[in-house]
C-alpha cells in the first residue's frame, strides 16, 4: 500500500482491522465518504447523530471488549471535546479518532478555516496524540496507532486529508 | 396527565435501592453526579460503571456496551438533565433497537447535584419523547410498587425499554466514588470480558 496513488477504502479498512479495530461509529464527512460506504456495505458501521455520542458509544463498546474507531469531520472535535476530556482521558478508555482535515492550509469553505488551522494545536493542548496519514507512511502510521493505543490507553487521532483514501464523490 | 401526589413520591435513592435489589448479573452504567454516588453507596457491584463527568454521554455509553455485548442485559441509570443534554441519543437507540438495553431515567425535574436549578422535564414529558422516538416499551412510574413491577417486567422483556421514574429532589448523603476513574474502567471491563 506504500505509493502515491489514492488508497482504496477497502484496503484502508482492512489495514485498520488488521491491527484489531472491530467497532466503527461516527458522523459523516465527504473525505470519509468512501470509508463509510465500505464499512456500511460490510455491516460494520453504526451511525451516531453527534460526535460526542459517537465517542460515548465507542467507550461503551470498549468496555464491552471491542476496539473502537470514531470517524468524524474535524468540526466534530469541538462537539466531542468534553467526553474526550472528562471520560476517555481520565478513565483511560482509548479509541481511534479518524478525523478528516477540512480547512487544510486554508483551502476550504469559511466554516472550516478556524478548526482547520487550529486542530493540531487543540489536540496537543488536550494531549491527544495525533499523526497525519499519508500513502507513503501508511504502514508506519497504522503501527504507530496500534502501539500508542495499547500503551497509553487514551484516544489517538489519525488525521485524514483530502485525496489520501478514495471517496465516493469526484 | 395524572401526576404524582404529594407524599407518594420516592427519593431517587429509595427508587434506586428497590431496583438495585432486583438486579443480578446485568451490566449497569450510572450517570454523573449524585446518582453514581448514591448507587455506589446503596449497592456497589463490579458490574456497576460510575460516571463522574461527561454529562449527557450516559445513554450513549450504555448503547455502545449493549451493541458490543448483545447477550447481556445493559441497564442505564440516567437523569433528566443528562437526557435533555443528548436528546439525539433517544433517536439513535430507537433506530438501532438494541433488545438488551433498559434506559431508566430518574426524573427529579432539577439539576440536583448543582443546587436544584429547574430542568425542562417539568413541562416536557421525557417518556413521550422516548415513545415518539420509538422505544419498544415506555413506562412512567412514581410509586414504589409500580417502579418494582415495571422494572421487573423490563428485565424479563426485549427492549429497548425506557422507564421514567418520577422522584423527589431529596439527595442521599453519599460520598464521592473512592475508586479512581482508571480503576473503575479496569474493574468494570474485568466483569464483562
Amino acid at each position: 500500500m506504500s505509493s502515491n496513488t489514492v488508497l482504496e477504502a477497502d484496503d484502508f479498512v482492512k489495514g485498520l482491522q488488521g491491527i484489531g479495530f472491530d467497532f466503527f461509529t461516527g458522523v459523516p464527512d465527504t473525505i470519509l465518504g468512501g470509508i463509510i460506504a465500505h464499512l456500511t456495505e460490510e455491516r460494520l458501521y453504526t451511525p451516531a447523530v453527534r460526535e460526542d455520542e459517537a465517542v460515548a458509544m465507542a467507550a461503551g463498546a470498549y468496555l464491552g471488549g471491542k476496539i473502537p474507531v470514531v470517524l468524524m469531520q474535524n468540526s466534530g472535535l469541538g462537539n466531542a471535546l468534553n467526553v474526550l476530556a472528562s471520560l476517555n482521558l481520565i478513565y483511560q478508555i482509548p479509541c481511534l479518532l479518524l478525523v478528516s482535515w477540512r480547512g487544510f492550509e486554508g483551502k476550504d469553505a469559511p466554516e472550516h478555516l478556524v478548526m482547520g488551522e487550529t486542530m493540531t494545536t487543540l489536540l496537543d493542548t488536550v494531549r491527544i496524540p495525533h499523526r497525519t496519514l499519508s500513502q507513503k507512511t501508511i504502514v508506519d502510521d497504522l503501527k504507530w496507532t496500534a502501539t500508542t493505543f495499547m500503551e497509553k490507553r487514551i484516544p489517538v487521532a489519525l488525521l485524514l486529508k483530502k485525496g489520501i483514501v478514495k471517496t465516493i464523490q469526484p | 396527565m395524572i401526576g404524582p401526589e404529594e407524599g407518594v413520591m420516592q427519593s431517587r435513592a429509595q427508587a434506586m435501592a428497590a431496583m438495585l435489589e432486583l438486579m443480578t448479573d446485568q451490566l449497569l452504567i450510572v450517570c454523573n453526579g449524585f446518582p453514581s454516588r448514591e448507587a455506589c453507596k446503596l449497592r456497589d457491584r463490579i458490574q456497576n460503571f460510575y460516571m463522574i463527568g461527561s454529562m449527557g454521554a450516559t445513554a450513549g455509553i450504555g448503547l455502545g456496551l449493549a451493541l458490543a455485548q448483545p447477550d447481556k442485559t445493559v441497564v442505564v441509570f440516567d437523569g433528566d438533565g443528562n437526557v435533555l443534554m443528548s436528546l439525539g441519543t433517544l433517536a439513535t437507540i430507537s433506530a438501532l433497537r438494541p433488545k438488551n438495553l433498559i434506559h431508566v431515567v430518574f426524573d427529579n425535574e432539577v439539576y440536583g447535584t448543582t443546587g436544584n436549578q429547574p430542568t425542562y422535564s417539568r413541562v416536557v414529558g421525557l417518556d413521550k419523547m422516548a415513545k415518539a422516538a420509538g422505544y419498544k416499551n415506555v413506562e412512567r412510574v412514581w410509586e414504589r410498587e409500580d417502579i418494582v413491577y415495571e422494572f421487573k417486567a423490563m428485565l424479563g422483556d426485549d427492549g429497548p425499554s425506557f422507564l421514567l421514574v418520577k422522584v423527589n429532589e431529596q439527595l442521599e448523603d453519599a460520598d464521592r466514588i473512592a475508586l479512581s476513574p482508571a480503576e473503575l474502567t479496569k474493574r468494570f471491563k474485568g466483569s464483562v470480558t
